[in-house]
C-alpha cells in the first residue's frame, strides 16, 4: 500500500516534470496552451453558445460578421460562432479515443511483434505493409458506408488506420532493448513473458510510443474532417469543422467568414497537437528527426 | 638536444554548464612531445586523456571549447588554426588512430583502395609509386602477403589485422606524431601483445613520435618512453615509464598501481575507494583529496602545483611526494590472499557437453534434432564443487560466455547433460526449469549500462528477485532491499536512483545486490569488471570475495583478463576454440602452464612492469571455426607434433601438478621443452 503511493506520487511528479520541461520552450508553451484552450472549450462550450447552433433563420442568411454575429452567418442563417466553437467537440472526442485505441493496438502488436520476432514478425509485418499500401480513405469509405457514420464506428475504424504506424515504431522500439542484458537478465531469473513486457520492455518502450500517438492523433484529426468534408463524418446539422467548411466552400468568395472560422478552428488544432507532441518529444528526450520511422 | 615536435601551454578545455558556469574538462595541462619520443596518456574514464589527445590534433569536440591556453605544432598553435590549414597537417604531419580500427574503415571498400585514397590525400605520390607504397606500408605493419590482402574487405580481416590497416593508413602520410586512441583496448591478449610489439618497432623504425592514450598501464608499459598520469582533468604525474611506474611519487598513482591484479601475485589487489569527482565539483583543494590515504588538511584547502622532481626527472602534483618516495622502497606488498572454503560435494556437474550455434534445417527444428558435427563447444566436462570458484579463461571464440549461457539456460546445449547438485539435471529448456534452480543460478554481466533496466530505480531493480521467488511485498519487501543493498555497501538513500544517476561502480554494486538478493547457490559472472575502471575493479573484486565467504556462495567466473581470474579464482579451464586446453588449480596453471596454448596466453599477458615483456610464442591469426579433427589448437601451436595432432583427439593427462592437460606430447616433455627455450 504504502508502496503504491509512493509510486504513484512518483507518476505524477515525473509527469509535472515533463510538462515544464515542455512549457520551458516557446513552442511548447504555445503548442500547450492551444490545445487547453481547445479542450476546455470544447468541454464548455455548451454552457455559452450565444445561439442555438441548429436554429435555421432564412432572413438572416449570409450575414457578414458584425456585433451580434461575430463570425456571421451561414447560407441557413445559422450562427457561424456558435458552429465554431461547438465543431470541434465531436472532432476533438472521436479522435482522442480513437487515439487511444491506435495506441492501445499498434502498441501491443508492435512490442509482441519485436518480443517473438523471426517467423511471426516478419509475416506480421508484411500484412501491415499491405495495409499501409491501401489508400486508407478508400477502407474507411467502404467502411462507413457499410456500417454507418455513428462514433462507435468512426472511432475504431480510425483507431485501427492510425494504429499502423504506431506498431512499426513500438516494434523498433522493443528491437532496441529486447538484445540488451536486462531482458536476458529477467529470462534467465525465470519472469513470466508478460511480466518481462510490462516491467522491463514497457517502460523503455512507452516514451516513443506516446510520442508517436500524440503525432498520430494530429493526423487522425484531419483524417477525421477529411471524412466529414467528404460527408463520411458526423451527420448534419451537428456543428463539425469538415462538414462546415464542406458546405460553405461553394460561397468562398463571397462569404469568406463561414469557411475561415472552421478552417481556423481545425489548423489551431492540429498545430497545437503538433506542436505539443513535439515538445513532449524532447521533454522524453525522443529525437524524432532521427527516429522517423515511416 | 631532442626537437621538440609538439608543445602544451596551459591549455584549460571545458564547456559552459546550464547554469552559464565554465567547467574545465583538462585544466592548466602544460607538457610536450619530443621527436622520436612515445609518451603514454594514462587515466580513467573522465580523466581528460581523450579531450588531451584530440586537442593535440586540433581538435575540440562539440560542446567543448579552449578557455586558455595554446597547443603548438612546431610554431603553430592548431587550436587557432583554420580548417583548411588544419587540413594540411592532419594526416600528413599529425596522424590519428582511433580505438575501433574495424568501425573507421569504410565496409564496402577494398583495403588498397583506402590505403590509396590516404596516399592520394597526404602526399604528392603519382599512381605507381603509390602502388608501391602500398605493398610496402603493409609489409610495414606485417601483415601477411600484401598484394592479397590489399583485395580484401574489412570484413575480412581480424581484429587484429584491421587495427594494422589502421596503422598502415596512418602512416601513408609519414606523420611526425601519431596519436593512438585505446589502440589495443578490445583485442585478445595475444593479437594486442602483437600490435604493441609492432608499434614499438615502428617507433623505432621511422622515428615517429607517438602519444598512447590508454587506461591500461599494461599496454603503456610496454610501448612508452614517458608516461603522463592524468587524474580530474590534471596532470598529476609525468616522467620516464620505470619511475613512474616502479616509483610512482603521487598517491593517485601509488594507489592504481596496487589496485592493478598482477600475474605473478595471488590474491586480491588492494581496492581504492571512491571514484573520480564530476567535473566541475572540486572548487578548492587537491582533487584526489576525496580519496587518498595521506591527504591532510592542507590538501583540502590548497591545490598543489606540478613540481618537478631533479632526481627522479619527474613532476609530480602532491605536497606528500617525499612521504611516497620513501614509502616505495619499503615493497609493500599487503595483497590479500583469499581462501575459500571449498567443499567435496559437488554443485554443478557438466558432462559431454556440446552447444552448436549453426542454423537448424526446419525439420531438424520440428524433430528438436540439433544436427552438427562440429559444434561451436565440444566435450566440455568439468565439476564444480559447492564455494569453489573456477574460472573460465580463453580470448574471443574461446566459448567461455556460451557455456555460461547454457548453465544459465539461456542455451540450448547439443549434447551432454548439466547436473545441479549430484542427480538433478537442470533442463535444457529455461521454460521447463523449476524455479528453484533458476533462483539458485544467477548472472552478473559485462556492463551494467545494459544489465539494468534504465527506466527502473535501485529500489526496483533489486526488488525483482525478492518478489519473483520470495514473494516479499510492503515494508518486509523494502526492509530485505536494503539489507541487500547495505551488503554491497550501498545506503539507503540509493533507493530512489536511476542507474544513470550512478558511476560505473556503483551500478555493477547494484548488479551484484540484485543476483544476491536471491540467495543463490551459484553465481555465474560474465567479464563482470572489463567494463569498469581499475581502480574500482579491485573494490568490485574484493566485494564479491567477501560476499561469498559469507554465503558461502560458488561463482563461475568468465574473462579474458587472466591476472583478474588470478587474483579471485581457485581453478581455472583454459579454453580454445570451444574445447577445454587445461584444467587445475590457479595456482598451478599459472606457475607452471603446461599446456602449448595456456604457455602462449599467459606469455602475452602485459604487465605494468616495462622490464617484463611479454613473450610472442605464436602467430596471432584468428580462427572462424574449430578444426573438425584432432587438437583444436593445431593451427597456431608453436610445438605442433605433426599428423597426430591433426588427426587424433589429443587425451587427457594430469601432472604432478594437478593440472589437466590435453596434448599429445607428454606433460614432463612440455615442462622440459619450456626451459630448455
Ligand atoms: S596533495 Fe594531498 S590529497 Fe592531494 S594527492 Fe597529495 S597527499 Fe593526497
Ligand atoms: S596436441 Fe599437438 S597441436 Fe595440440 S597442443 Fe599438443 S602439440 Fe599442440
Amino acid at each position: 500500500m504504502n508502496k503504491k503511493k509512493e509510486k504513484q506520487k512518483n507518476t505524477f511528479e515525473k509527469i509535472y516534470e515533463v510538462i515544464k520541461t515542455m512549457a520551458s520552450k516557446p513552442s511548447g508553451l504555445i503548442g500547450l496552451t492551444i490545445l487547453i484552450f481547445h479542450v476546455i472549450l470544447a468541454i464548455t462550450s455548451p454552457l455559452y453558445v450565444p445561439y442555438d447552433y441548429k436554429a435555421i433563420d432564412p432572413t438572416l442568411m449570409l450575414t457578414p460578421p458584425s456585433s451580434e454575429f461575430w463570425f456571421g452567418t451561414d447560407s441557413l442563417g445559422r450562427d457561424v460562432f456558435t458552429r465554431t466553437i461547438l465543431g470541434g467537440r465531436t472532432a476533438l472526442t472521436v479522435t482522442f479515443f480513437g487515439s487511444l485505441i491506435a495506441l492501445l493496438w499498434g502498441g501491443s502488436l508492435g512490442i509482441f511483434c519485436g518480443l517473438v520476432g523471426g517467423k511471426i514478425d516478419d509475416v506480421v509485418m508484411r500484412v501491415i505493409d499491405a495495409f499501409l499500401s491501401i489508400p486508407w480513405i478508400l477502407a474507411m469509405l467502404l467502411i462507413v458506408s457499410l456500417l454507418g457514420t455513428t462514433t462507435l464506428v468512426l472511432i475504431p475504424a480510425l483507431g485501427f488506420f492510425y494504429g499502423k504506424g504506431i506498431v512499426r515504431v513500438a516494434r523498433a522500439a522493443t528491437h532496441d532493448v529486447i538484445a540488451k542484458d536486462f531482458i536476458v537478465s529477467a529470462r534467465a531469473r525465470g519472469h513470466s513473458n508478460m511480466s518481462i513486457i510490462w516491467n522491463e520492455i514497457l517502460p523503455n518502450v512507452r516514451d516513443a510510443i506516446m510520442v508517436e500517438g500524440a503525432m498520430r492523433w494530429s493526423w487522425m484529426l484531419l483524417g477525421f474532417s477529411s471524412l466529414s468534408f467528404l460527408g463520411f463524418g458526423v451527420s448534419p446539422p451537428t456543428p463539425d469543422w469538415g462538414l462546415m467548411i464542406s458546405n460553405a466552400r461553394g460561397l468562398m468568395s463571397f462569404a469568406y467568414w463561414a469557411v475561415l472560422a472552421p478552417i481556423f478552428g481545425l489548423s489551431s488544432l492540429i498545430i497545437g497537437i503538433n506542436l505539443t507532441a513535439d515538445a513532449f518529444a524532447k521533454a522524453l528526450g525522443i529525437d524524432r528527426s532521427t527516429k522517423a520511422p515511416v | 638536444m631532442k626537437t621538440t615536435v609538439q608543445k602544451i601551454n596551459n591549455l584549460t578545455i571545458g564547456f559552459q554548464s546550464q547554469k552559464g558556469e565554465q567547467i574545465s574538462i583538462l585544466k592548466n595541462i602544460s607538457t610536450s612531445i619530443n621527436q622520436g619520443e612515445t609518451v603514454g596518456i594514462v587515466g580513467e574514464s573522465g580523466s581528460g586523456k581523450s579531450t588531451l589527445a584530440l586537442a593535440m590534433m586540433g581538435y575540440v569536440k562539440h560542446g567543448l571549447f579552449t578557455i586558455s591556453g595554446e597547443c603548438m605544432f612546431h610554431s603553430n598553435n592548431l587550436l587557432e588554426m583554420k580548417n583548411k590549414e588544419l587540413e594540411n597537417i592532419r594526416g600528413r604531419k599529425i596522424a590519428m588512430i582511433p580505438q575501433n580500427a574495424g568501425q573507421s574503415l569504410t565496409p564496402n571498400l577494398k583495403i588498397g583502395y583506402q590505403i590509396d585514397e590516404a596516399l592520394r590525400l597526404h602526399t604528392d605520390l603519382k599512381q605507381t609509386e603509390r602502388d608501391e607504397k602500398i605493398s610496402e606500408l603493409l609489409n610495414k605493419v606485417r601483415l601477411p602477403s600484401p598484394e592479397t590482402m590489399a583485395q580484401r574487405y574489412p570484413h575480412e580481416l581480424s581484429g587484429g589485422q584491421q587495427q594494422r590497416v589502421a596503422v598502415a593508413m596512418a602512416l601513408a602520410g609519414s606523420p611526425e606524431l601519431l596519436l593512438l586512441d585505446e589502440p589495443t583496448t578490445g583485442l585478445d591478449v595475444t593479437t594486442q601483445a602483437h600490435v604493441l610489439e609492432l608499434l614499438n618497432f615502428i617507433a623505432k623504425d621511422t622515428g615517429t613520435s607517438m602519444v598512447y592514450v590508454s587506461h591500461d598501464l599494461g599496454a603503456i608499459a610496454q610501448v612508452s618512453d614517458r608516461v603522463i598520469v592524468m587524474y580530474s582533468g590534471e596532470i598529476v604525474l609525468d616522467g620516464p615509464v620505470r619511475s613512474i611506474l616502479k616509483n610512482p611519487i603521487h598517491p593517485y598513482t601509488f594507489g592504481l598501481l596496487k589496485s592493478i591484479p598482477k600475474l605473478s601475485l595471488p590474491g586480491l589487489p588492494n581496492s581504492m575507494s571512491g571514484s573520480q569527482p564530476q567535473p566541475g565539483s572540486i572548487k578548492k583543494g587537491c582533487s584526489f583529496f576525496e580519496r587518498c590515504e595521506f591527504a591532510d588538511d592542507n590538501c583540502k584547502l590548497n591545490s598543489p602545483s606540478l613540481e618537478f622532481i631533479e632526481e627522479l626527472n619527474t613532476s609530480v602534483r602532491c605536497f606528500k611526494h617525499n612521504e611516497l618516495l620513501n614509502l616505495n622502497k619499503i615493497d609493500s606488498q599487503n595483497i590479500k590472499s583469499i581462501e575459500n572454503k571449498i567443499l567435496k560435494n559437488e554443485i554443478l556437474d557438466l558432462s559431454d557437453v556440446s552447444i552448436s550455434y549453426a542454423k537448424q534445417k526446419f525439420l531438424d527444428q520440428l524433430l528438436n534434432k540439433i544436427n552438427d558435427t562440429n559444434p561451436t563447444v565440444k566435450d566440455i566436462n568439468i565439476n564444480i564443487n559447492k564455494g569453489e570458484t573456477l574460472a573460465l579463461v580463453g580470448e574471443s571464440g574461446s566459448g567461455k560466455s556460451t557455456i555460461l549461457k547454457s548453465i544459465a539456460g539461456l542455451l540450448k546445449t547439443k549434447d551432454g547433460n548439466i547436473k545441479f547438485g549430484k542427480d538433478k539435471t537442470l533442463s535444457n529448456d529455461l521454460r521447463q526449469r523449476d524455479p528453484s534452480f533458476l533462483r539458485a543460478i544467477q548472472l552478473i554481466f559485462q556492463n551494467p549500462d545494459e544489465s539494468l533496466n534504465p527506466n527502473h530505480t535501485v529500489e526496483e531493480i533489486v526488488s525483482q528477485p525478492l518478489r519473483l521467488y520470495f514473494g516479499l511485498k510492503g515494508q518486509e519487501l523494502k526492509d530485505k532491499i536494503i539489507e541487500v543493498l547495505d551488503k554491497v555497501r550501498l545506503g539507503e538513500f540509493y533507493l530512489t536512483r536511476y542507474p544513470r544517476q550512478l558511476s560505473g561502480g556503483e551500478k555493477q554494486r547494484v548488479a551484484v545486490a540484485r543476483a544476491f538478493a536471491a540467495k543463490p547457490d551459484i553465481i555465474l559472472c560474465d567479464e563482470v569488471t572489463s567494463a569498469l575502471d581499475v581502480s574500482v575493479q579491485a573494490a568490485v573484486l574484493n566485494l564479491l570475495q567477501e560476499l561469498k565467504e559469507d554465503f558461502g556462495t560458488t561463482y563461475i567466473f568468465v574473462s579474458h583478463d587472466l591476472a583478474v581470474v588470478r587474483a579471485i579464482s581457485d581453478r581455472v579451464a583454459v579454453l580454445y576454440q570451444g574445447r577445454l586446453c587445461e584444467i587445475g588449480p590457479s595456482n598451478n596453471v599459472y606457475k607452471f602452464p603446461s599446456h602449448p596454448y595456456t604457455e602462449v596466453l599467459l606469455g602475452a599477458v602485459l604487465e605494468p612492469d616495462p622490464d617484463i615483456k611479454p613473450k610472442l610464442v605464436a602467430e596471432d591469426i584468428v580462427e572462424e571455426k574449430p578444426p573438425e579433427n584432432g587438437c583444436s589448437f593445431q593451427g597456431r601451436c608453436p610445438r605442433i607434433l605433426g599428423d597426430i595432432c591433426k588427426n587424433e583427439v589429443p587425451p587427457w593427462q594430469t601432472g604432478e601438478n594437478g593440472n589437466s592437460i590435453r596434448c599429445h606430447i607428454k606433460i614432463e616433455d612440455l615442462k622440459n621443452q619450456q626451459i630448455s627455450n
